[in-house]
C-alpha cells in the first residue's frame, strides 16, 4: 500500500495531534492532571476541542513557555508548573506530555522531572509524575494515546505477586463503551483493570462544586499491579509492535492477547469467547440475549441496507471495526479512510472481512478529507460513517452521515454513543438503518407512513 | 467545598472593587500550571484573519494548529468560503530536521492553482520559529510566481499571547492596504474594523451605516475581501471595534495615510447608538446625524417593549462575564444593566490596564475584576457570588454547567447574532431562556438550597 499522500498540502485533516491523545489517556487515570510541556495555546486548543465533544470540563495544565524559554529551555517553567498544579489540584498523578516546541528545543523532560522530584522530596503527599514524548509531527492522536498508556504502564507498574485480574486496554473508545466493558467483565465475574477509564472523568454527574479532580479513572494502585495480571487484552487491529501490552509482557511476562475492537457480531464473538475461556463461564445471559435480539433486528432490517454503499473514516482501529460491522449487516463498505498511517490498515480491513460476501473496499491511510472526497467520487456512495468533521463532505454531497467516534462537535452525547459489543452493534444498527430509511422517506415524492 | 485558593503570583491579577484602591496586574505571561483560558500568538492571528473569505489561509506547521482551527468561527461570507477550509503543511519529522521551506512552497503553489484565491496568508507556528524556515523568502517567491499577495503571518505560538498574534495579523494586513485603487470612494466612507461577522452581524451594522448614508469600503475582517482591504486607505475613517484585535492596523493606517480612527462597540443598545452617533459626528453632517437618530428611534421603538418583558423576569439576577477581549465586557456590563441584572464578576484574557480601569469605573462595588483567569478561580467566583448566568466562550461553558449555572455563549462559533439592536434582543432572549430553564431545579446547587 502506498503511504505517500497524493498532495503536498493537507486540506481538512482526518486526524488530530499527538498530545491530544495523550491528554485524553491521562484523563482516564484517577486523580490525574494532564500537563502539556509547551506553549499555552496547545493546552487551550485541545481543551476546547475536547470540551466541544464531551461537554465536560477538562483542565489541561501547561508550562506556558514563552520566547525566552524556547531559547534557554523550559525546565524552570516545567518545574514551576508542576509545583503549581500540585498545590492547586493536589493530584495523585501528573501526566506530562511534550509538544513540538519542547521536543525540538531538546528539553530532557525525564531529567527535569527527576531533578524536580529530588528537589521536592518525592513522598506520599507528592503526586507521581509520568512523562511521554508526543511531538505533533511524529504521528496522530492515536499514537499519542497509545504512547501515554504505554508510558503509564512502564513508569507506574512494579513487580507484584500474580493475581486473578485481567488487564483490559480498550484503546480510544467512548465513555459509554468503557462503561459497557466494565459491566461486561463484571458479568463474566472477571476482576479487571481498565486502562484508561475516562467513563466518569469525562462524562460526570452534575455537581455542586467544580470537580478539581473528577471522580473515576483507573486507580493508581490497580495500575501498579498490572504486571501480576493473568492476561492483558489489548484492543486494536492496527496497534504498533510496541505498546502497553507488549511492555507488560516484556517486563513481567504478563500474557498478551490482542483483539480488534469488539464492533459487530464476529469481532464481539471473539472477545466473548476469550472472556468465556478466561472465566470458565458461558456468555452471560444478558449478552447472549442481546446477540439474539441483534440478529433478529438484522433480519428485520436487512432489505433496507442491502447493497448500500458506505464510506467509513476516522481512526484506523475504529474504521476496521465499523467496516466489519457494516459488511455483516449487508452494507458495502466501498472506501475505508484514515489520517493515521500504521501501515497495517489494509491488512486489518481484509482480515475482518474474510469470509463475508463482500469485495475488499479501497483502503487508504494518511489521507485528509480532500483525498477522501476525491476517492469517493464515482463510488456511488449512499452513506458516510465517521466523526462529525465529515459533515462538510456530507453536506456538499447531500449524503447522510452516521456520527460515530470522536469528535462529535455538532450533536449532543458523543460520549454516550455505544459502539462496542452486541449492545453497541444494536445501537449502531438502529442508527444506520433508520438513517437510510429516513433518507428514502424524506426524498420520496409522496411521503408515506409505513416503511 | 474544595476552596480554590489563588496561586502565588496571581494575587495582583484579581481586584475586588471598593476593598482597596484600584490596582491590577495584566498583560503578563500566563503562569505555568495555572490552566489559563488563554491560547497563543497563533490563535490571535488566526481569529483576526480567519473571516477573509477569498484568501487561502495556510498553517505552516504540524497538524494540530490547523485542525483545531478548522471552521472554528461562525464568521459568515456572502460569497466565497475559502476561509472555512483548513489548510496545513502538516510538518513531519523529516521536515523538522531538513526544513519545511520546500514543502511550504509546493503546498502554496498547489493550493493557489486549485483555488485561485485573491491572496494567501501563511501562518508561522512554534515549530517553524524554531527550525528557522524563511517564510518571507518563500512568500516572496510565490508572490512573484503566482502574481497574488502571499503574506507571512509571524505568529509563532510561544512569542507571547493572543495580543501579539493580533499585531502579527495587523502587520500582515497592513501590507495589503494601499495596493488597491481608491477611485470613486465617497467622502463619507469608513472601514469597519474588529467585527468578524459572526452570525451575520456585520451585515446588520453595514445596513445601519447605509441608512445613514455612509459607504463602507472594507470589512476588516468579517465577510472580508482581499480587494476591499487593498483599497481600505481610501476611506475617511476607521471605525474600530474589538480594539485589542485591530487597533494596531488602525494605528498603522493613521501613520501611513493619516486616516483617523474611532473606537466603538456594537453590543448593547447604548453602545450601538453611540457608535452611529460617533460616526455621524465625525462627518459633521447634521442630516446624517438626524438619520442616525431616526435609526436609533425606529429600532428602539420596536426593541424596548420587548426588552421590558425580559427585564421584568430577570430583574435582580446576577451575572458573571469572562471574555477574550475587554471591549466586549464593557458593553456586556451595560447590556446586563439594561435588562435589570447586576454584574458581580467580570474578567478577560487579554485586557490592558486602561481596560480594567474602565471596567472598575462602570461596575458596582464588590464586583470582582480578574485578568487571565482559570477554571478554579472562575468556579470559585461563580459560587461565592451565587451567579445566575455566566457569559463566556466554549471553555467557560462547562464550568458554568457543571456547577448548575446558566450560560450565554459569546464566543467565536456562536450562531446567534448578538450585535446591533436586533442582537440586544437575542442576547436578552438567550440569557432569559437559559436562566429561566426548568432544568436548574434538578441540579445539586438548587436542590441543596431547598
Amino acid at each position: 500500500m502506498t503511504t505517500m499522500p497524493s498532495y503536498t498540502s493537507t486540506t481538512n485533516a482526518c486526524k488530530l495531534c499527538k498530545p491530544l491523545g495523550a491528554s485524553l489517556a491521562f484523563r482516564g487515570i484517577e486523580g490525574t492532571v494532564p500537563f502539556l510541556h509547551g506553549s499555552q495555546g496547545c493546552a487551550t486548543y485541545m481543551r476546547r476541542y475536547i470540551i466541544s465533544h464531551f461537554n465536560e470540563p477538562i483542565d489541561i495544565a501547561s508550562s506556558s513557555l514563552g520566547e525566552k524559554h524556547a531559547i534557554y529551555g523550559g525546565a524552570a517553567n516545567l518545574k514551576l508548573g508542576l509545583r503549581n498544579v500540585t498545590g492547586k489540584y493536589a493530584p495523585q498523578l501528573i501526566g506530562v506530555a511534550t509538544t513540538c516546541l519542547t521536543e525540538t528545543i531538546g528539553d530532557d523532560v525525564r531529567r527535569i522531572i527527576a531533578e524536580y522530584e529530588a528537589e521536592f522530596h518525592r513522598g506520599p503527599d507528592q503526586p507521581r509524575i509520568v512523562s511521554v514524548s508526543t511531538p505533533s509531527y511524529g504521528g496522530t492522536h492515536m499514537e499519542g494515546f497509545h504512547a501515554a498508556v504505554q508510558a503509564v504502564v512502564e513508569q507506574l507498574t512494579q513487580p507484584v505477586a500474580a493475581h486473578a485480574g485481567v488487564n483490559l486496554l480498550p484503546g480510544f473508545v467512548s465513555a459509554a463503551d468503557l462503561r459497557y466493558l466494565k459491566d461486561l467483565l463484571t458479568d463474566f465475574g472477571l476482576p479487571c483493570t481498565l486502562l484508561p477509564d475516562y467513563s466518569e472523568t469525562l462524562d460526570g454527574e452534575a455537581a455542586s462544586d467544580y470537580p478539581l479532580l473528577p471522580a473515576g479513572g483507573t486507580p493508581l494502585t490497580a495500575i501498579g499491579a498490572m504486571g501480576g495480571a493473568r492476561i492483558t487484552i489489548e484492543c486494536g487491529a492496527t496497534l504498533p509492535d510496541k505498546s502497553a501490552g507488549t511492555s507488560l509482557q516484556r517486563l513481567y511476562g504478563t500474557p498478551l492477547c490482542r483483539l480488534g475492537l469488539p464492533i459487530g457480531i464476529r469481532e464481539t464473538d471473539r472477545l466473548m469467547a476469550k472472556l468465556a475461556e478466561l472465566s470458565g463461564r458461558a456468555v452471560p445471559e444478558r449478552h447472549r440475549a442481546a446477540r439474539g435480539r441483534l440478529v433478529d433486528a438484522m433480519v428485520d432490517g436487512h432489505k433496507y441496507l442491502s447493497g448500500k454503499r458506505a464510506v467509513v473514516f476516522g481512526e484506523e482501529d475504529l474504521v476496521v471495526g465499523l467496516t466489519a460491522f457494516l459488511a455483516e449487516i449487508g452494507v458495502k463498505p466501498v472506501l475505508c479512510a484514515s489520517g493515521g498511517k500504521s501501515g497495517r490498515f489494509r491488512e486489518a480491513v481484509a482480515a475482518v472481512l474474510a469470509g463475508l460476501p463482500v469485495a475488499l473496499p479501497e483502503v487508504v491511510e494518511d489521507v485528509d478529507f480532500f483525498d477522501i472526497e476525491d476517492k469517493a467520487r464515482g463510488l456511488a456512495v449512499d452513506l458516510l460513517v465517521g466523526h462529525s468533521k465529515g459533515y462538510t463532505f456530507a453536506r456538499k454531497e447531500g449524503l447522510p452521515l452516521v456520527r460515530v467516534g470522536f469528535p462529535i462537535h455538532d450533536r449532543m452525547g458523543g460520549q454516550r454513543l455505544l459502539h462496542l459489543g452486541y449492545h453497541g452493534a444494536q445501537a449502531l444498527f438502529d442508527t444506520v438503518v433508520n438513517t437510510l430509511i429516513a433518507k428514502k422517506q424524506d426524498d420520496s415524492a409522496v411521503g408515506y407512513t409505513y416503511m | 467545598m474544595q476552596t480554590a485558593s489563588v496561586l502565588q503570583g496571581r494575587e495582583n491579577q484579581i481586584h475586588r472593587k471598593g476593598a482597596t484602591p484600584f490596582a491590577i496586574d495584566c498583560n503578563k505571561d500566563s503562569l505555568a500550571g495555572a490552566v489559563s483560558q488563554r491560547a497563543c500568538v497563533f490563535c490571535g492571528s488566526r481569529v483576526v484573519l480567519y473571516p477573509i473569505a477569498d484568501a487561502v489561509h495556510l498553517v505552516h506547521g504540524p497538524i494540530g494548529c490547523a485542525v483545531y482551527t478548522w471552521d472554528i468561527r461562525g464568521a459568515l461570507s456572502s460569497g466565497p468560503e475559502l476561509h472555512r477550509l483548513s489548510f496545513s503543511t502538516d510538518l513531519q519529522e523529516l521536515d523538522v530536521i531538513f526544513g519545511g521551506e520546500k514543502k511550504l512552497h509546493a503546498a502554496l503553489i498547489e493550493l493557489i492553482d486549485r483555488h485561485h484565491p485573491k491572496a494567501a496568508f501563511v501562518y508561522s507556528t512554534c515549530i517553524v520559529g524554531l527550525i528557522g524556515d524563511d517564510l518571507e523568502a518563500v512568500c516572496r517567491t510565490v508572490t512573484a510566481e503566482k502574481g497574488i499577495p502571499v503574506l507571512p503571518v509571524m505568529s509563532e505560538g510561544f512569542k507571547g499571547n493572543k495580543r501579539e498574534g493580533y499585531q502579527a495579523a495587523c502587520r500582515a494586513m497592513a501590507r495589503l492596504v494601499g495596493t488597491g485603487d481608491t477611485a470613486g470612494i465617497s467622502r463619507h466612507s469608513i472601514n469597519i474594523l474588529g467585527d468578524f461577522n459572526l452570525a451575520g452581524e456585520i451585515w446588520l451594522i453595514r445596513d445601519y451605516f447605509r441608512r445613514m448614508g455612509v459607504e463602507v469600503v472594507a470589512n476588516i475582517t468579517g465577510d472580508g475581501r482581499v480587494d476591499d482591504i487593498r483599497r481600505a486607505h481610501g476611506a475617511s475613517l476607521n471605525v474600530v471595534q474589538c480594539s485589542g484585535a485591530t487597533m494596531d492596523l488602525a494605528t498603522m493606517m493613521q501613520q501611513e495615510y493619516g486616516i483617523p480612527s474611532v473606537r466603538v462597540s456594537y453590543f448593547g443598545v447604548e453602545d450601538m447608538a453611540e457608535a452611529l452617533y460617533t460616526v455621524a459626528a465625525f462627518f459633521a453632517d447634521p442630516e446624517m446625524m438626524e438619520r442616525a437618530r431616526a435609526i436609533v428611534r425606529e429600532e428602539l421603538e420596536h426593541l424596548l417593549p420587548e426588552l421590558q418583558r425580559y427585564k421584568a423576569v430577570l430583574q435582580g439576577k446576577k451575572a458573571a462575564i469572562y471574555v477574550g477581549g475587554a471591549f466586549k465586557a464593557f458593553s456586556l456590563v451595560k447590556a446586563f444593566r439594561l435588562i435589570g441584572m447586576e454584574v458581580v464578576m467580570v474578567g478577560s484574557q487579554t485586557g490592558t490596564a486602561e481596560d480594567y480601569q474602565e471596567l472598575q469605573q462602570i461596575t458596582d462595588e464588590g464586583t470582582i475584576i480578574v485578568d487571565d483567569s482559570n477554571p478554579l478561580e472562575l468556579s470559585a467566583f461563580l459560587q461565592e457570588k451565587e451567579v445566575d448566568v455566566f457569559v463566556g466562550g466554549v471553555k467557560e461553558r462547562p464550568i458554568a454547567y457543571k456547577l448548575g449555572v446558566a450560560f450565554c455563549d459569546h464566543n467565536h462559533e456562536r450562531k446567534e447574532m448578538l450585535a446591533g439592536f436586533a442582537g440586544m434582543l437575542n442576547f436578552a432572549r438567550e440569557v432569559h431562556d437559559s436562566v429561566m430553564s426548568p432544568v436548574w431545579q434538578f441540579v445539586p446547587r438548587r436542590c441543596k438550597e431547598q
